[in-house]
């Protein structure tokens, strides 16, 4: 058969695929980022005790590839005999441990809460000094000043870095397909692998992968116009006269 | 007259030079292995590879008294290396299928291995009746002959076929328990799993699988061959004639008792 | 004792770490090549240069690293195959590193456009005015005065990107590079203790990011002598 044939045939692994690839893509970015405002808050805690266990877990996981990481949790874990033997006893938080998904889920929001801690304690360290004065200036509480200044004024700072890390996890759950599951990538291999048509399988692949990434910098680019439009630089001239 | 004896002389001649040169002996040839797939090929601490598949092809190209480079290749890139050029022939103990019969051309087999599935020997599978798979997480290499019968007809009565790409992953994903049983080649199976440590709480489920109806059959194959690429017919004669020699001289009977207790031919 | 451990992979394990460190700098050499070449490209008055670095960077950075290997390793060697045929020449062999490199290459490449398209955004266009009053060459000025400053701005994020390579290599084992994730993938599976052995590997690579770290932060000191930072106080 020809391969128009075979992907007439075999598309719907594709849109299987797809769907996979976006619950692994949103569900530890949503995860990670709810992980990471009160580990991102510690990181930047003065105390040696509060911020080093925070700094050891984002050393960790931004110094080693997220690949290694997903391996180790699905294939490494599942070596030791308390794991097997947790399995076969059926106890219920580790049997997760057993599906490829679960492990994957894990290994991804960890991976992205690390790096949007570390995104989310640059931008609140990069608070200009007179914001947080003129916070205590007004006598507001801790957090208010939180509340009112620090985050909204980190955010600016935040969304143009963590728009970039949602299209780098975007891309990373393609090697989802390492640990057996037929995300879009996956989808892709195991049509080659049938049909032998490189072309047709990757660049579809591509193509959709493609489509998301615009979708999402589209989306950034007008939440980024809607919700920082005051932090932008002046857009019309001085008013003459001041 | 004159004229047309000298053209007829001409043609001869360029006949046989034409010949001569599509009748090639090959005497440089590079072979693909996989290097995951023990005991057949296997690669050691020390990055040299080792195995049934290993020695055939050692033995061959001494047979062929051709100098033969081995090239590592992973599972499914060994086909498309083959296409691309990049080796001439493959020994990775690849199932002759009238699928690949359309991408490749094959030798002879060099030897032949039904499909077997291997369960714990404690698991609720007994035997291979649609009512006992329903449901049931079997694992197989991606791309193999296992993978392409549980797909083709487990699939629909309701099985999950997991993917892999080598068959020692499936291994260590069938101890840890995250499938229920694994499809493969009985020989391998046998030599590579149960027949060690690691596969002592495992055993072969139900006959091998040979194919039951015209179509299976088919889909099943008959035997490993050497693939080469479409058109290298005179290096798949130089292949099959190399095999019946290794096995009239007795040098495959050897190599075939240092790996298996039986005949894999 | 750590030799033990391993199971006598110890060897193996710095072999691939040698291929991870040559794959990591030739791609890096290749990208940052690519990345300037794509920055002047976004800068020049060509219409046509413009629109095909746009759309160098718009669809590399738009799909995944390892999709882009996949069609490049199976794919690139079937088109190179016709190209050359079709050119009457031998087709060169593409083996998985040089993928590797090409792939790893190409993509960064993007990124680090933009990474030197931002950096010369930010050099003060006064340099280049004065420079240029100064009556030095198109080229000169660029070389002696834009290039260092924008070096010098692009440092971080250039660094940034270096680190991001690195640790991409990891998925060319996916495609059979024998680097040290590859190595701890056998390794694991012969010994069927896979756990040791990617421990094994994210130490390697925990090595590398450190020490690269370490490295880049000497740098941006040294880069950034006389310039003073804006400090509130």
């Amino acid at each position: 058969m020809t391969t128009l044939d075979a992907l007439l045939l075999d598309y719907p692994a594709y849109l299987h695929g797809l769907w996979l690839t976006l619950q692994l893509a949103t569900i530890p970015l949503v995860v990670g980022l709810a992980g990471a405002i009160p580990l991102a808050v510690l990181r930047i805690a003065p105390s040696r005790l509060l911020s080093l266990p925070v700094a050891t877990f984002t050393y960790f996981m931004r110094g080693t590839p997220m690949l290694a990481q997903l391996m180790i949790v699905y294939y490494g874990l599942g070596q030791f005999e308390w794991m097997q033997r947790a399995w076969q006893n059926g106890s219920p938080l580790l049997l997760l441990l057993r599906d490829p998904y679960y492990c994957a889920l894990l290994a991804f929001t960890l991976n992205t809460c690390a790096y949007t801690t570390e995104i989310l304690a640059g931008a609140l360290r990069a608070t200009p000094y007179g914001e947080v004065e003129a916070a205590q200036a007004f006598g507001m509480s801790r957090v208010t000043a939180w509340r009112r200044i620090l985050l909204p004024s980190a955010m600016r700072r935040f969304i143009p870095a963590y728009s970039n890390e949602v299209i780098l996890l975007l891309h990373g759950t393609s090697i989802a397909s390492a640990v057996t599951l037929v995300d879009l990538t996956g989808a892709a291999r195991d049509f080659y692998a049938n049909y032998y048509a490189p072309f047709a399988a990757f660049l579809l692949a591509g193509a959709m992968y493609f489509c998301l990434t615009m979708a999402i910098a589209v989306v950034v680019r007008r939440a980024e116009k809607k919700y920082l439009a005051y932090f932008q630089p002046r857009q019309t001239p001085h008013a003459k006269g001041r | 007259m004159k004229k047309l004896l000298s053209c007829l002389v001409v043609f001869a001649a360029l006949c046989t030079g034409v010949t001569a040169a599509t009748a090639k002996e090959w005497k440089d040839i590079r072979i693909g292995y996989e290097g995951a797939y023990p005991p057949f090929s296997q690669i050691g601490a020390d990055g040299k590879p080792s195995g049934f598949d290993i020695d055939i092809v050692q033995a061959l190209c001494a047979q062929m008294k051709a100098n033969c480079t081995l090239v590592q290749v992973n599972w499914d890139g060994l086909i498309p290396a083959l296409q691309a050029q990049k080796i001439d022939a493959i020994v990775a103990s690849m199932a002759i299928t009238a699928e690949r019969k359309q991408q490749v051309d094959f030798t002879q087999k060099y030897y032949n291995s039904p499909r077997r599935l291997v369960a714990a020997k404690s698991s609720p599978i007994k035997d291979l009746t649609p009512e006992t798979l329903k449901g049931k997480r079997i694992g197989v290499q991606r791309g193999t002959l296992g993978d392409k019968y549980a797909t083709a007809y487990w699939l629909p009565l309701g099985v999950q076929v997991v993917k892999y790409a080598t068959q020692d992953d499936v291994y260590l994903d069938l101890r840890a328990g995250r499938i229920d049983a694994a499809l493969q080649d009985a020989a391998q199976a046998y030599t590579a799993f149960l027949n060690t440590p690691k596969g002592a709480n495992f055993k072969f489920v139900g006959d091998p699988i040979v194919g039951t109806t015209p179509e299976q059959k088919t889909l099943l194959g008959e035997g490993y061959g050497i693939p080469v690429r479409k058109g290298d017919d005179d290096l798949r004669q130089q292949f099959n004639q190399a095999i019946d020699a290794i096995r009239a001289n007795g040098t495959y009977q050897q190599i075939n008792k240092k790996y298996f207790d039986f005949d894999i031919y | 004792m750590i030799d033990l451990m391993l199971s006598g992979y110890l060897p193996a394990l710095l072999r691939g770490a040698e291929i991870t460190i040559s794959l990591a700098v030739l791609s890096l050499g290749l990208s940052i090549f690519l990345g300037l070449v794509g920055a002047l490209a976004k800068q020049s008055r060509s219409r046509l240069l413009r629109g095909l670095s746009t759309i160098y960077t718009t669809v590399i950075r738009g799909v995944p690293e390892f999709v882009l290997m996949l069609l490049i390793f199976y794919g690139g060697q079937i088109f190179l195959n016709l190209l050359f045929k079709a050119m009457g020449l031998h087709p060169p062999d593409l083996n998985a590193f040089l993928t590797a490199v090409l792939t790893i290459g190409f993509i960064f490449g993007a990124y680090f456009t933009e990474t030197f398209r931002g950096a010369i955004l930010a050099v003060p266009r006064g340099q280049m005015e004065a420079a240029l009053a100064f009556g030095l060459p198109q080229w000169k000025a660029f070389f002696r005065i834009l290039f260092p400053q924008m070096l010098r701005i692009a440092l971080p994020a250039a660094g940034n990107n270096w680190l991001v390579l690195l640790k991409s290599t990891a998925v060319a084992s996916l495609i059979g590079l024998h680097d040290v994730m590859f190595i701890a993938d056998q390794a694991g599976r012969v010994t069927q203790t896979p756990f040791t052995f990617y421990l094994a590997a994210c130490i390697v690579y925990l090595v590398l990011t450190t020490g690269s770290t370490r490295l880049l932060n000497r740098l941006n000191l040294s880069y950034s002598k006389g310039v003073r930072e804006g400090r509130l106080q």
